[in-house]
């Protein structure tokens, strides 16, 4: 080989080493979690993991059942894809199809802005401002309810929703606005019958990757949602989300202990939530062909 | 192109130099005089913690002292790995945590530098003035779930705690629920700050908070009887100090051995007239 063959190659493995490095990573903390979360099948059995209970600490009995922290998570992304779903969708919309050039250049950086704000932040503005405004609204004892960690991750999901819907919006291709259109469809009906099924699939992509993100968000949950292990489909009652747990948990458990090992239980099982999410919404955009430009 | 290698190999071999000798200092300085100490660990003493380290760090220039919370549990188990040269705790170490530091051939030392009442706060609306030690410990395991148990109106009693990394709900919990679980549906609030937001907030709503984080808070405090007969007394430094108020506990810095040097210097400020007296504006009570 000559010389330049030769630094083609190492330019070529240095990159290659850089494109793979979040599969390595992936690989890796996957890899982690097992290692520290298996000695609790030998402790004290997988079975233990599968009950409504989950008190680590107690004096009495100690139990780790994933149950209430996995209703807990269900409970709250599925109430916050609800509420930010209309948000997102008809936000993608009005940007892509109604809004000037000028409204455009106006709206995209605050959606930016609003997908930028730290997470605690909007913990602090939940505890501070939202959980009254549920308390009050619906007359409840207290605001640290599901709902109000609910809308408070909407927020966050949202900007998500909106950027992706619209790159789907924007890819419906042009002649079937105009077929639309010359049929004596009105706008907004062209916009409901004919763009939105069209990009049906990569909205519901968007919608999907938007819920990925609010499944694993931590710090806002775990000011706002008052984290009560409790069995609860009830949006007016505390829960404790996964993320919560470990979040709160992790600094204080005992290096190997039974706990420290069935939170890494709940670390598998959230990774695993999410990991599902994100490869449904990417075949769902590969089938369309957002992501093969 | 030779020539292009060549420079970057050279920016290569100097910014590692650069990095190597940066690590080098470091290390000289830590071998030869500990001025920077940490202070890791409970939650109820961050504040006190950090008015102490900041008087003291005005006292002795070139002294670095930082501190942060994070639960008692967290600290002690910091200083066990060593990420931290002191620990604050709320609470008195266990035995499974002094295995521990055995197993790594270090040994324990707590010393108490302040003692705290943890005050039982409601919102200020609510008509309910005093509990006994038996009331409050059955609100907390869920025996009783309605204010009408304790004289108040028949309203819901919506509790909140400390997550359990936090000195307090292992203190409350040992000290005044004999060790029973708390109730499921008590909320677990990230910090002392949140249930005082929380308590001011919900009309209905019980919480337990350090002294300290007390004043100024629009909450009501209430008074603890020991039992049915014995008179209720109200948080303060004089009931604390003296024992009369139940729901007390001293507050420990835990070093690795005996502390020396600067930490020994520091522990001597904290145990000094003037750091008791930084004990005292901050909202605790003096060791004496």
């Amino acid at each position: 080989m000559t010389k330049p063959q030769i630094k083609d190659k190492l330019i070529r493995i240095f990159l290659l080493c850089n494109g793979y490095t979040a599969v390595i990573f992936v690989i890796l903390i996957f890899l982690f979690l097992f290692k520290e979360a298996i000695p609790f099948i030998f402790s004290k059995g997988l079975g233990d993991l599968f009950n409504s209970n989950w008190s680590p600490t107690s004096f009495q009995k100690e139990s780790f059942g994933l149950f209430p922290l996995i209703i807990g998570s269900l409970l709250v992304t599925v109430i916050a894809t609800v509420i930010a779903i209309p948000f997102g969708v008809v936000g993608a919309v009005y940007i892509s199809e109604i809004a000037s050039n000028k409204e455009r250049e106006f709206l995209k950086p605050f959606i930016e802005i609003l997908a930028g704000i730290p997470s605690v932040v909007l913990g602090f503005f939940g505890l501070v401002v939202v959980a009254p405004v549920v308390k009050n609204l619906f007359g409840l004892n207290s605001g640290a309810t599901a709902l109000t960690g609910s809308i408070l991750l909407a927020f966050m999901a949202v900007p998500t929703i909106i950027s992706i819907s619209e790159d789907a919006l924007k890819a419906v291709p042009h002649s079937y606005k105009e077929a639309s259109l010359a049929l004596g469809a009105s706008k907004i009906k062209t916009i409901w019958k004919v763009i939105v099924p069209a990009a049906l699939s990569g909205i519901i992509a968007s919608i999907m990757l938007g819920m990925g993100r609010v499944i694993g968000e931590t710090m806002a949950v775990l000011m706002v949602t008052g984290n009560a292990a409790v069995m609860s489909l009830n949006p007016f009652t505390s829960v404790r989300t996964m993320t919560a747990t470990i979040a709160a948990e992790m600094g204080e458990v005992t290096f190997g202990s039974d706990h420290y090992a069935a939170l890494f239980w709940v670390g598998i099982v959230l990774l695993i939530a999410t990991l599902i999410l994100n490869m449904v919404s990417f075949k769902v955009l590969q089938k369309y062909g957002l992501y093969e430009k | 192109m030779t020539h292009n290698y060549f420079k970057i190999l050279m920016v290569v071999l100097l910014s590692s130099m650069m990095i190597f000798t940066g690590c080098f200092k470091k290390d000289k300085t830590d071998a030869n005089k500990k001025t920077a100490i940490t202070v890791k660990g409970s939650d109820t003493m961050v504040q006190l913690m950090s008015t102490l380290a900041e008087n003291y760090m005005n006292q002795n220039a070139g002294s670095q002292v930082s501190v942060t919370g994070g639960g008692s549990g967290t600290g002690i188990a910091a200083l066990l790995n060593g990420t931290t040269d002191i620990a604050s705790s709320s609470r008195d170490i266990e035995q499974k945590e002094k295995d521990q530091f055995a197993q790594k051939n270090l040994n324990s030392n707590p010393v108490s530098i302040a003692n705290d009442g943890v005050a039982i706060v409601v919102h200020k609306d609510n008509p309910v003035n005093e509990l006994t030690m038996e009331q409050l410990a059955k609100i907390y395991t869920g025996e009783y779930t309605s204010w009408k148990d304790v004289g108040g109106p028949d309203q819901p009693i919506d509790v909140y705690s400390r997550e359990n990394s936090s000195g307090t709900y292992k203190f409350f919990q040992e000290h005044v629920m004999a060790k029973k679980d708390y109730v499921k549906t008590a909320k677990l609030m990230p910090s002392t700050q949140t249930i005082i937001q929380s308590v001011t907030d919900g009309k209905w709503a019980i919480g337990y908070s350090g002294l300290g984080y007390t004043k100024g808070a629009n909450v009501k405090i209430l008074g603890i009887k020991k039992d049915d007969k014995s008179p209720a007394i109200m948080p303060s430094d004089k009931t604390v100090l003296d024992k009369t108020y139940s729901v007390a506990r001293p507050l420990f810095l835990i070093f690795n051995g005996t502390p020396q040097d600067e930490m020994k210097k520091f522990l001597d400020f904290c145990l000094s007239d003037a750091g008791q007296k930084i004990v005292e504006e901050t909202g605790y009570v003096k060791i004496k």
